[in-house]
């Protein structure tokens, strides 16, 4: 049947002009449809992601010799942070390594960035819960609202927590103007518990939002229904809502989680020496360190240990959906 | 009030305002223990709202709602001795369907092999035998159904509420699913309350019918008697189709009362109301198949009216003849059933009838 209708089809395709042709071709291929829509944002990715990836995986195999770089491939830089030796520890767990400061940094990062997206997602899963069910009327306005931080620069919303957490910071002066304390509060600005908060409030908004969207999506009569077979509210939002807009608590945790391991604008501003990220060990790499290879090896170790991270997350949430699939 | 033993239901004086808008306006009604009680209405009459102050889901402005003799106006849905089918039928998406039916018995603190025995004995009594590990999404309209169906009767309801649960699903599979329904409530003996705007589907599933409109129930009776012997022009002309025929009452005598339809004549109909005045405004309703049509003058004895079809629709196993009389502006419509084949042979269009019925057909009712 195929070569029956399909043969003179062709024949009557050849003889149309080429415009013709290919509108066919497109409006036939969903595929190729596709693929155009993408071409812009491939390009982007490619240029700007591709690119200067697979230039930092080239770097990582070459030396730094004082001012020039050496070309033949090693694998030195990476040997380098997880050579053994005497080691050191943190928070009690031996890293016997040469130079262990680079995985006391990466472990230390990654505790943070942890500790940082826990708070962001408890606390944006009730602010997108009262904008999904309880704002009735003016989502739109709640959904602007919570896009406000979002004006200014990253930059100046890291500022303006050394304005509040500073020696002399709003904080710090309330405090002593209201007869509270006497001297400035010296543990507020320049370590860890600072940089989570800075972290929290910049990428709050960001966690709000996918929270949200699954929360919306949810059939009201769901929730109507499992009333209705006995459950009370707060048992309802467990066995329902919940699992409903756990797809929403996954992105948001890893909208926050990936980026905020690697910030280091925050632990550099807010910080101070106990506060620093392993971003602050690979900034300086490139900067005064002067030591791109290593740089690019400590980016690259990043990145696996994010990627591990992550496929290990996303394997123990999608096994457990499939463990309560299969009860 | 009237507390009868069997009533499962009773509903004093019940009203459910929004702002300014009255979705139930001051209802009162029984609803007996083990029967099929529909509630139907066209869409916005109220019916989906009075089911959801039966579920709890709102709460009556004023009134009460009593529910196995408990009143209902500080229990919440989750402690309420109903439950509900949904439209959407409302499956949860992240359940399997033997979680789904297993939904409700969590709380009723049944052992691990209790609540999957239950859960088997509603897919077997369900037909979903074999279903149980499927994914909500995994299944078609009618399955879904009957998850929800199972799901909410494996809780072994007081009440089981319907709400327009087969509107989703297409004609053939609906009227199998309206006898299942029927014979599932017979053998299960829980009072369903069923709400839809189809009056196909009331009349063939109820033991009693509520027909509302704008918020009022306007009669509660057997499909029969609805059909039969409606209550109001309403209910006569929401409840299949009905010839109505407005005059003023001649003459009464005992058994009969006689209607001055205009040119028309007048029309004979049996008495069934108590008070009846002379030269008051009614309304004589007959049904179109119980309107015979005559193609010659009949004999002068009972109610006979002449007119001229002016149109004709071939229905298959019956055709409607629409008959001008004059007097009125309402073409009267006759079905006539097609008990041959090609029966239907003579030009009918414009020709004079004669149209006929028997004085017991036609029901009297007040004008509005």
């Amino acid at each position: 049947m195929a070569s029956v209708t399909g043969g003179p089809l062709v024949g009557h395709a050849r003889s149309r002009p080429l415009s013709q042709r290919f509108r066919a071709l497109l409006l036939r291929s969903e595929a190729l449809r596709g693929y155009i829509l993408l071409t812009p944002t491939l390009l982007v990715m490619f240029l700007l992601l591709v690119v200067p990836l697979c230039g930092m995986i080239a770097f990582s195999f070459f030396t730094q010799v004082y001012f020039d770089i050496d070309f033949t491939l090693t694998l030195k830089n990476y040997w380098s942070i997880i050579k053994p030796g005497a080691g050191n520890t943190y928070l009690g767990i031996p890293f016997p390594f040469e130079t262990p400061v680079y995985t006391i940094l990466l472990v230390k990062s990654l505790l943070m960035s942890l500790v940082a997206t826990s708070v962001i997602v408890l606390m944006a899963y009730p602010m997108a819960y009262f904008i999904a069910f309880r704002a009735t009327n003016h989502k739109f306005l709640w959904l602007v609202l919570i896009t406000v931080p979002l004006w200014t620069s990253y930059l100046l919303r890291v500022f303006a927590w050394k304005v509040i957490l500073g020696h002399n910071g709003v904080l710090n002066s309330g405090l002593i103007s209201i007869g509270v304390i006497e001297e400035p509060l010296g543990f507020l600005l320049y370590n860890p518990a600072a940089v989570i908060i800075t972290l929290t409030h910049a990428w709050l908004a960001f966690a709000i939002l996918p929270i949200y969207v699954s929360l919306e999506k949810i059939d009201r009569s769901l929730l109507e229904a499992a009333t209705d077979l006995g459950d009370s509210k707060l048992i309802r939002f467990l066995r329902v809502t919940l699992p409903l807009s756990l797809p929403g608590v996954i992105s948001s945790a890893l909208m926050v989680f990936i980026p905020t391991v690697g910030d280091y604008v925050t632990p550099a501003q807010v910080g101070g020496t106990s506060g620093i990220m392993i971003g602050t060990i690979i900034q300086r790499q490139f900067g005064a360190a002067n030591n791109w290879p290593l740089g690019s090896a400590l980016s690259i170790f990043m990145m696996l240990a994010v990627t591990a991270i992550v496929c290990l997350f996303l394997w123990g949430v999608g096994n457990d959906r499939i463990k309560a699939r299969g009860a | 009030m009237v507390n009868n033993e069997d009533s499962v239901i009773s509903l004093r004086g019940v009203a459910k305002h929004f702002g300014a808008v009255r979705a139930v306006d001051d209802v009162s009604f029984e609803i007996r223990r083990g029967e099929f009680f529909s509630l139907l209405g066209p869409s916005g009459c109220g019916k989906t709202t009075l089911l959801r102050l039966l579920a709890g889901f709102d709460f009556p402005t004023q009134g009460e709602i009593l529910i196995d003799g408990q009143p209902m106006s500080s229990v919440p849905p989750y402690k309420r001795p109903t439950n509900t089918v949904f439209q959407s039928y409302a499956i949860f998406p992240h359940l399997s369907v033997a979680e789904n039916i297993g939904y409700g018995l969590r709380k009723k603190g049944l052992s691990k092999r209790e609540l999957a025995e239950s859960v088997h004995q509603a897919l077997e009594q369900m037909k979903l035998a074999g279903y149980g590990s499927r994914a909500a999404h995994q299944l078609s309209g009618g399955h879904r159904q009957r998850v929800a169906l199972a799901r909410a009767l494996v809780c072994r309801p007081k009440v089981l509420l319907l709400d327009e649960p087969l509107g989703a699903l297409d004609r053939k599979l609906r009227e199998a699913m309206q006898i299942e329904l029927r014979q599932l409530q017979r053998s299960v003996g829980i009072t369903f309350v069923f709400v839809t705007h189809d009056q196909e589907e009331a009349l063939s599933l109820s033991d009693r019918i509520a027909v509302m409109s704008k918020g009022r129930v306007l009669q509660i009776d057997s499909a029969a008697r609805l059909y039969e012997v409606p209550n109001c022009r309403l209910v006569a002309d929401f409840i299949g189709s009905m010839n109505f025929f407005d005059g003023s009452i001649k003459c009464v005598d005992n058994g009969h009362v006689i209607v001055d339809v205009g040119p028309a004549g007048s029309l004979c109909v049996p008495k069934i109301q108590k008070n009846v005045e002379l030269g008051a405004e009614v309304t004589v309703a007959v049904r179109p198949e119980k309107v015979h049509i005559e193609w010659r003058a009949p004999k002068p004895k009972g109610n006979a009216i002449v007119g001229r079809i002016a149109d004709e629709s071939y229905l298959g196993d019956r055709s409607h003849y629409y008959v001008e009389v004059p007097g009125m502006i309402r073409r009267v419509c006759v079905a006539h059933q097609n008990a041959e084949r090609f029966r239907r042979s003579i030009e009918s269009h414009g020709r004079q009838v004669w149209l006929t019925w028997s004085t017991e057909s036609a029901v009297l009712l007040p004008r509005e």
